[in-house]
C-alpha cells in the first residue's frame, strides 16, 4: 500500500524540527526591551516536519513532473531545449552567488564584466547598438522596450499625438497586455490568409497617431514574415517605432539580425533562445536590445566599459526612462546564457537555428499526412497544425493533447495562435535527435487513428499520469487558494 | 557545440521527407540582403575546461564575495539550509515549464499551492499569489490594483520606501501620480501621510521594517488611508513577518515584498522573488499566476492554474497584469525553506536578526564618533552615523574581511556619513567583533 500523498501542513506537527540554528552567541537582552512597543504577532501557523521528511515530500513532488531532461517538450513558442549542467553549475559559484548588489563596482567587477560582456554579445547576435539586461522576463521587457519608444516619441514633441500601437490578431497576448500598461491603445491588424502581416490592413492602420508597429518575427504560426523589410518601411515612413517581439528567436539566431529588419528595439527571451532553464514557469530574463537612437533611454544604471578595461554602473544618464527592477535583472539567468554563448561561438549559433528549422519542418512534413496544416509553407522554427479535421470523430484538439502525455511527451501549444482553429503549435528545438521527433510523430499519427477508432480512449485520456483530467471549473467557482488547517 | 545530435544521414533522410535538395531552400521566405554570410562575431566555442576557467576567473574577481557581508539594503545574506540547493536543483523541477499540462505538472503545482499558503499565512492575507518578479515589481503591480479598485490615480508612499522601490514606481507610473511623503526621524509619520492624501489618493504604501530596518505603525497607516478611501499597501520583509504583528491582520488591503531572504542567494541582486498577498474581496483582480486545488474525475485531489482570465493570454489589452512568467523556481525554494525551518525556525531566525543587530548596534555605539542615526527600534538593520564618509568605513573593512554595511552616499549625497548594516542569524560573536574593529580603524582610533 502507497501512503497518500499530503500536504507538508498535514505531516509532522509538535517536536518534529527541521535542521538547527546554533544558539545565540551574543548577550541577549528580551524582546521587549530591544522593541519596545512593538506588537509581535501572536500566532503563526505553519508546518513544523523533520528534514527526511521535507526531503521526501518535495524529491516525491518532482517525481509528478514532466520535465526537458525526461522527455520531449515541444511547447510551440517556449523554445523547450536542453539546459546545459555546466550553466547551472558556474551561475552557482560563491563569487557570483554571494556578491551584493550595493557592494560597489569595485567590489564586483567579475559581475559586472560578465553583465556587460552578455550585453555586447546580445547587441552582436541582433544587430542593435545597445543591450539592458534589467527586464526579469518577455514582457517586462515589451513594457522596458514600449517606455523607451514612449520616452523617444515624448523628446520629439510627440508624446501626446502617439498613442496607438499595431499589433497583428496573431500575436502574443502579452503583446497587448504590455501595450495597455504604458497607457497606449492597442489596435489590431487582421492577418492576411497566408498568416503574415497584411499590407493593405497596415495602411490603413498607420497614421500619425502611431507610435509603433509590434511584429514577431517569425510570426507565432512560425512562418518568416516575408515583407518584413516593406512592414518596417512603411512604419518609419509613418514616424512610428518597431518593435520586435523576441520570442522566436531561435530560428533566427546566428542566421539573421532584427537589427537588419529595420526594428528598432527588441526584447530577447534567454530562456528561450539562449537555454536558460524555464524553472516551472521562471525565472527567465529579458533583455532589451535597441537601435542607437534609443540608447539614452535605456534604464539606468547602465554597464559602461571603460577604456582602462574596467566596468562601471553609470548612473547619469538625464533622458533614461529610470529603473525597471529593484536591481540588476536576473543577474544568475544572465550568467547561464553568457555561458551557453561562449559554449556556441558563431558557428554553433548558426547551427541552433539549421536544426531547428530542419527538425520542425521534417515534422511538419510527417504530421501534415496524418492532422491539417493550414499554412503549407515552409516553416522556421515552429509550426500549427489544426486538429479541425478530428472534429468529425467528436475529438478536439485538448483531446489529443492529453492523450500525448500517455506516450511520455508533453502537448503542444494548444488553441494559441488564436487564428487557427483547434490549434497545436508545434515547436522541437534543435535539441532533439532524429529518434526522438520520429516518436513523437509516430505517437502523433496514433492518436489520429484512435480518433477515428475509439474516441473515447482520448476523451479519457490521460491514463497513465499521476491525476487525471482535473476539474477545472470546480477550481474556478469557489477557489482554494490555500491550504486548510488540519 | 550546440547541444545538437544529427548524423548527416539523418540529416538527408529528413530533407528527403520534407522534399527539399537543400536546407537553404527552406529560408526561401528570408529576403536575401538580410541573410548573413558569417555568423556574428562572438567569441568562443569554449570547452567546458575553459569556460569554468574564463568564469572562475571572473567570479574571484568579485572580492565583495569573499568578504563577511553587513550589507542589506533590500538582499541580505540568510542562512540557506543545504536541502533547500539539494532539491531546488532537482532537473524535475528546474527543466519543467509552466504547468500548462496540469496531469504532468503536480510538482510544481503542489509546490505553489504551498508556497501561497505560507505567504498568506505569513503576511496574515486571505490569499496570496504564486509570485512576482521582485519586491518592486511586486509593489507597482499593487498600486496598479489600487488605481483599478478606486478609479482613483494618486501613489502616496509613506517615508522610507526603499529608494529602488520608488524609483521603479516612478518609471511605471507618471512620476507627477507619485508622492513621496518623506520622514521624521526614519519613520513615516501619519499626521504627515493625512495631510497628503486627498480624495484621488488611490493608495498609501509603506515598508515595514522600512529601508532604514525601523519598524513603522502599520495600524496607523491603515487607518489613514481607509479614511481617505484609499488601500493600504505594505511592503514587508518575510523575515520580519515571522516576529511582527502581519499587516493583513491590522487591515492592510495588499502586502507585497521581497522575499530573496527566503532561500534564494544574493547573486548580485537576481532572480529576486517578489510575492503578492491581498484580500479575498481583491481576488479577481490580482495580477499574476494563482494555483487551486481540486479533483481529478476519480475524485483525488490535484492542483491548477485558475482564475486565469485575468491573465493577458486570455483577456489581453484588458488584462489585470502583462505578466506571463513567475519566480517558479525561487518561489520553489522559499517553500522548501519555509518547510525546512517551520514555524519555530523562522521565528528563531528572527529573533536572532534582533538579538546580533542589537549587540552590534550596542558595540558600534561604543566606539567614538559612531552613533545609532535613529532612536526608533529596529530590525535586522540599522544607521550608523560615521565621523568619516561612510565610503572610507567600507574601504577599511577590506583589511579586517567584511563589507561592514552599505554606504548610503550612493543614494543621496545629504546620506554620504550615514552606513547601513544588517546582522542576519549568520553573523556569530568574532565576526561581529571584526566589524566593530573595522569601525574603530575607519574612526581614526586604534
Amino acid at each position: 500500500m502507497i501512503m497518500p500523498r499530503r500536504l507538508l501542513i498535514e505531516q509532522g506537527g509538535a517536536g518534529h524540527r527541521g535542521p538547527a540554528l546554533p544558539a545565540c552567541d551574543v548577550p541577549q537582552r528580551p524582546l521587549a526591551e530591544l522593541l519596545p512597543g512593538v506588537v509581535l504577532r501572536a500566532e503563526l501557523v505553519f508546518p513544523q516536519v523533520s528534514e527526511p521528511e521535507v526531503v521526501r515530500h518535495f524529491t516525491e513532488l518532482s517525481t509528478l513532473n514532466h520535465h526537458v531532461d525526461r522527455g520531449f517538450y515541444p511547447l510551440g513558442s517556449c523554445t523547450m531545449k536542453y539546459n546545459p549542467k555546466i550553466d547551472e553549475e558556474l551561475a552557482g559559484l560563491a563569487g557570483f552567488a554571494k556578491a551584493h548588489p550595493l557592494a560597489g563596482d569595485d567590489a564586483t567587477q567579475g559581475c559586472l564584466r560578465a553583465m556587460a560582456e552578455v550585453q555586447r554579445l546580445l547587441a552582436e547576435i541582433t544587430g542593435f547598438a545597445a543591450v539592458t539586461t534589467q527586464p526579469a522576463a518577455g514582457a517586462h521587457g515589451e513594457m522596458t522596450g514600449l517606455l523607451m519608444m514612449r520616452a523617444y516619441h515624448r523628446s520629439r514633441g510627440e508624446g501626446e499625438r502617439r498613442r496607438r500601437v499595431i499589433v497583428p490578431d496573431s500575436a502574443h497576448g502579452t503583446n497587448p497586455a504590455s501595450v495597455s500598461l504604458v497607457g497606449y491603445e492597442t489596435v489590431v491588424i487582421p492577418s492576411g490568409p497566408d498568416a503574415t502581416v497584411d499590407l493593405d490592413a497596415l495602411a490603413k492602420a498607420l497614421d500619425d497617431r502611431t507610435a509603433a508597429v509590434m511584429l514577431t518575427v517569425p510570426n507565432t504560426v512560425g512562418l518568416f514574415e516575408p515583407r518584413v523589410l516593406e512592414v518596417t518601411r512603411m512604419a518609419h515612413a509613418a514616424g512610428a517605432q518597431c518593435y520586435m517581439d523576441g520570442a522566436n528567436l531561435n530560428a533566427l539566431v546566428g542566421r539573421v539580425r532584427p537589427g537588419d529588419l529595420g526594428f528598432d528595439v527588441m526584447h530577447i527571451n534567454v530562456h528561450k533562445t539562449f537555454s536558460t532553464p524555464h524553472g516551472g514557469g521562471g525565472p527567465g530574463a529579458g533583455p532589451v536590445a535597441v537601435a542607437k537612437h534609443l540608447e539614452p533611454f535605456l534604464p539606468t544604471p547602465v554597464a559602461v566599459l571603460q577604456q582602462d578595461g574596467r566596468v562601471r554602473l553609470d548612473w547619469e544618464r538625464p533622458q533614461s526612462i529610470g529603473r525597471v527592477h529593484s536591481f540588476n535583472g536576473n543577474f544568475s539567468i544572465l550568467l547561464r546564457a553568457l555561458a551557453y554563448m561562449l559554449t556556441l561561438g558563431p558557428e554553433g549559433l548558426a547551427e541552433v537555428s539549421r536544426v531547428a528549422i530542419l527538425n520542425a519542418n521534417y515534422l511538419m512534413r510527417r504530421l501534415a499526412k496524418s492532422y491539417d496544416l493550414p499554412n503549407p509553407q515552409a516553416c522556421m522554427h515552429e509550426f500549427v497544425l489544426s486538429g479541425r479535421g478530428l472534429k468529425k470523430y467528436g475529438v478536439r484538439t485538448l483531446d489529443v493533447a492529453k492523450r500525448l502525455l500517455d506516450f511520455g511527451v508533453h502537448a503542444p501549444t494548444v488553441y494559441f495562435p488564436l487564428i487557427v482553429e483547434e490549434a497545436l503549435m508545434i515547436e522541437p528545438t534543435e535539441t532533439e535527435t532524429f529518434d526522438r521527433l520520429d516518436h513523437f510523430a509516430t505517437a502523433m499519427e496514433r492518436i489520429a487513428v484512435e480518433a477515428a477508432e475509439d474516441a473515447e480512449l482520448l476523451h479519457q485520456a490521460p491514463h497513465t499520469t499521476p491525476v487525471g483530467r482535473l476539474d477545472e471549473a470546480r477550481a474556478s467557482r469557489e477557489p482554494r487558494l490555500r491550504w486548510s488547517i488540519p | 557545440m550546440s547541444f545538437v545530435g544529427l548524423g548527416r544521414d539523418e540529416e538527408q533522410r529528413m530533407l528527403k521527407e520534407i522534399g527539399v535538395a537543400r536546407f537553404e531552400d527552406l529560408l526561401a521566405a528570408i529576403p536575401q540582403e538580410v541573410l548573413l554570410e558569417h555568423p556574428p562575431r562572438i567569441p568562443g566555442p569554449l570547452s567546458e575546461i575553459e569556460l569554468r576557467r574564463l568564469l572562475g576567473r571572473w567570479a574571484r574577481e568579485n572580492h565583495a564575495a569573499e568578504l563577511v557581508s553587513f550589507q542589506g539594503g533590500g538582499i541580505y545574506d540568510h542562512w540557506i539550509p543545504a536541502a533547500v540547493d539539494a532539491l531546488a536543483s532537482r532537473s524535475e523541477f528546474v527543466t519543467a515549464y509552466t504547468p500548462y499540462q496540469p496531469e504532468v505538472a503536480q510538482g510544481t503545482l503542489t509546490a505553489i499551492f504551498e508556497f501561497q499558503s505560507m505567504m498568506a499565512e505569513l503576511t496574515g492575507c486571505d490569499v496570496a499569489n504564486a509570485s512576482m518578479y521582485d519586491g518592486a515589481t511586486a509593489t507597482v503591480e499593487a498600486a496598479l490594483l489600487a488605481r483599478r479598485q478606486t478609479g482613483r490615480k494618486r501613489v502616496v508612499v509613506a517615508g522610507m520606501v526603499h529608494p529602488h522601490v520608488l524609483a521603479v514606481l516612478r518609471t511605471y507610473l507618471d512620476p507627477d501620480e507619485v508622492s513621496h511623503v518623506g520622514d521624521t526621524a526614519g519613520l513615516a509619520v501619519p499626521a504627515d501621510v493625512k495631510a497628503a492624501l486627498g480624495p484621488d489618493s488611490a493608495c498609501v504604501i509603506y515598508q515595514q521594517p522600512n529601508f532604514f530596518g525601523l519598524v513603522e505603525d502599520p495600524p496607523a497607516l491603515h487607518a489613514i488611508a481607509h479614511e481617505a478611501g484609499a488601500l493600504a499597501i505594505a511592503v514587508c520583509d518575510p523575515i520580519a513577518l515571522a516576529l511582527l504583528e502581519p499587516p493583513g491582520r491590522t487591515g492592510a488591503d495588499i502586502v507585497v515584498g521581497e522575499a530573496q531572504s527566503l532561500g534564494s542567494p544574493m547573486s548580485f541582486g537576481g532572480p529576486l522573488l517578489g510575492y503578492f498577498a491581498a484580500k479575498q474581496s481583491l481576488l479577481r483582480g490580482l495580477p499574476g499566476r494563482l494555483v487551486a486545488e481540486t479533483v481529478d474525475r476519480q475524485g483525488r485531489r490535484g492542483f491548477v492554474l485558475t482564475l486565469q482570465t485575468r491573465e493577458q493570454h486570455i483577456r489581453r489589452e484588458k488584462a489585470t497584469s502583462n505578466i506571463c512568467t513567475n519566480q517558479g523556481l525561487m518561489a520553489l525554494r522559499a517553500t522548501i525553506h519555509m518547510g525546512l525551518l517551520g514555524r519555530l525556525g523562522l521565528r528563531e531566525v528572527a529573533e536572532l536578526c534582533v538579538q546580533k543587530s542589537h549587540h552590534a548596534a550596542r558595540l558600534a555605539a561604543g566606539i567614538p564618533g559612531y552613533a545609532l542615526a535613529h532612536e526608533a527600534p529596529f530590525f535586522r538593520e540599522f544607521v550608523l552615523r560615521c565621523p568619516v564618509e561612510a565610503r572610507r568605513v567600507v574601504e577599511a573593512g577590506l583589511e579586517f574581511g567584511v563589507s561592514p554595511g552599505i554606504n548610503l552616499g550612493r543614494f543621496r549625497p545629504e546620506w554620504k556619513d550615514l552606513l547601513l548594516v544588517a546582522v542576519t542569524e549568520l553573523r556569530d560573536a568574532g565576526e561581529i567583533d571584526r566589524w566593530a574593529q573595522t569601525l574603530h580603524r575607519a574612526g581614526g582610533a586604534r
